[in-house]
């Protein structure tokens, strides 16, 4: 039994179409990942697969229950961390914390052990308002209070936005751990380095998944011309790329651009042609898709 | 172009009681760079960059941005900068025009201006058939660039950009990207922070604060030839490592 199935969801708010038709399965135990832009209907999919809110249309079950009718029981069984913070500013860290396992009708120290490692990082400040916590601080609150009633599901909307790159990389050795507990985690992210952490990615788009995948299979699926491109005058560089014949799409990529194409692409063509317009220190080179190229590609249709 | 510093720093330094939040910081950005500030939660970006903006006042150690002292003409500064973050950066309830009307108005910009450039913007952000929408129903990638065109809409000098780009996704950072490009090429000099490595090599220098100092600061190309490192990601962690202040 998967531990999360969703059948043809879908939600509407007046005119605008949130989800169209989703459906999907989540593997027990697997650290599912969902990306797409802003508005593209992912908090509203983690809404209803978290019992808060009814969908219009399908079905949807997690650990065997009806999402609508067992949300009592689901409740039980499911963490939910969403991605505004929402914690009491004014309770202390440790008043948070105590308050989230007493709904629960639990206690702070019957799963401690789950929640040790995150902690630690948060003991010294235990007296601390949550509202006066840093940015990576709240974070960490906010996933203890969502893990302190022992969840079998674990759902995490966009956990790392404005986190800096350490927090980050130790945010995901965390979640690491609780997979290994055998946890099931379902996470949204704008970075496009933590989807490649996940067992499998949903690409949404438009209230649509448009492609779900392990990471490998999506960097495999990327079927046009990719190439990486660098030379002096990276901003002009964008769109002399764009206005040569046969490039697709380019767009900056780290310390070079990148670039889609036709087949048979002319490339000692657009470095004659790039030279004529004063760029130097050019290198062309063919480049291996990332998922986040295959994320441009997508997002660009 | 001849240089320009229209950013100075020397020794700033804010204390609060016996914590040193930001310590002898000193740096110049020139006219028209895209300067990038980084560094870990807590490392004292935010404290900083609100000594730039003459929100606070350095504890000690002296600055200069657009030309006015940042201890003493603070008021003048704030006329002379634009500034936009992502937690808050226009008003959701009211709508695209209105909130338009009212940061140009706040900056002292007449009505028949402030109609003009109202226009061309909206147009140029292919953002015409919205401009009556309440800025609460635009999804955040809109909201960002639409504030980013705010906050420079007044034609500053400088402007800072707080973790602009921070929950948004790769299609639209880039589209953002793009008009801070424009920006710089304008003349306008872009003070931006970024927990988006990638971001890091966009921009012409990049500055990274551990534990209230700035550790190391240059160009991307240089820093990583300096860290033997392949990319900005990894100079990053090889710095940020060090750090003893924990947020």
């Amino acid at each position: 039994m998967p531990a999360v199935s969703v059948d043809n969801i879908t939600k509407r708010y007046g005119k605008t179409v949130a989800l169209d038709g989703v459906s999907f399965e989540v593997e027990k135990g697997e650290l599912f990942g969902i990306i797409g832009p802003d508005g593209a209907g992912k908090t509203t999919l983690f809404r209803i697969i978290a019992t808060l809110i009814l969908a219009d249309g399908g079905t949807a079950t997690v650990d065997g229950f009806d999402v609508v009718r067992d949300y009592k029981e689901l409740r039980k069984r499911i963490g939910y961390m969403p991605g505004r913070f929402s914690l009491y500013q004014d309770l202390t860290v440790e008043e948070n914390l105590a308050f989230f396992a007493a709904v629960f009708g639990t206690t702070i120290r019957e799963n401690y052990r789950l929640v040790e490692g995150i902690y630690k990082f948060l003991e010294p400040f235990r007296k601390r308002r949550a509202g006066k916590l840093s940015g990576g601080m709240k974070q960490k609150l906010a996933l203890c209070c969502a893990l302190i009633h022992k969840p079998d599901i674990l759902y995490l909307d966009e956990p790392t936005t404005g986190v800096d790159p350490v927090s980050r990389k130790e945010f995901w050795e965390m979640l690491g751990k609780l997979q290994q507990e055998g946890i099931t985690i379902v996470v949204s992210t704008p970075y496009m380095d933590e989807a490649n952490l996940c067992d499998r990615i949903a690409l949404i788009k438009g209230g649509r998944f448009l492609q779900i995948d392990t990471p490998r299979n999506i960097r495999q699926s990327f079927s046009v011309p990719l190439w990486a491109i660098r030379s002096d005058r990276m901003h002009r560089l964008l769109d002399d790329v764009r206005t040569f014949p046969g490039v697709t799409n380019c767009y900056a990529f780290g310390e070079n651009h990148h670039f889609t194409t036709g087949d048979g692409f002319d490339a000692e063509g657009l470095c004659r042609h790039l030279r004529q317009r004063g760029h130097g220190d050019l290198l062309l080179l063919p480049a291996e898709a990332t998922i986040e190229d295959g994320y441009m590609l997508l997002a660009g249709q | 172009m001849e240089r320009e510093t229209v950013i100075h720093a020397e020794e700033l330094t804010k204390r609060f009681g016996n914590f040193t939040a930001v310590d002898r910081i000193s740096f110049d950005v020139d006219r028209g760079e895209v300067f990038g500030f980084l560094g870990a939660n807590g490392a004292g970006k935010t404290t900083a960059m609100r000594m730039l903006c003459g929100l606070s006042r350095p504890t000690s150690g002296t600055g200069t941005v657009a030309g006015f002292d940042i201890a003493r003409q603070y008021e003048k500064i704030k006329r002379n900068i634009g500034y936009m973050s992502q937690k808050f950066s226009l008003y959701e309830d009211l709508k695209v025009w209105e909130n338009i009307r009212l940061y140009a108005g706040i900056y002292g910009m007449k009505g028949a201006e402030i109609a003009r450039k109202t226009d061309e913007l909206l147009e140029r952000l292919d953002f015409a058939g919205e401009r009556n929408t309440m800025v609460r129903k635009l999804p955040l990638g809109w909201k960002q660039k639409l504030a980013f065109s705010v906050s420079i809409f007044h034609d500053p000098a400088i402007v800072f950009l707080d973790e602009p780009t921070g929950g948004v996704d790769p299609y639209t950072r880039r589209q953002f990207w793009e008009m801070i490009y424009e920006a710089a090429d304008r003349g306008i000099t872009v003070f931006v922070t970024t927990h988006y490595m990638d971001e890091a090599e966009y921009c012409d220098r990049v500055s990274i604060m551990v534990d209230g100092r700035i550790d190391a600061l240059d160009t991307p190309h240089n820093l990583k030839e300096r860290f033997g490192a392949r990319s900005m990601e990894e100079v990053f962690h090889a710095l940020a490592r060090k750090a003893e202040r924990k947020e």
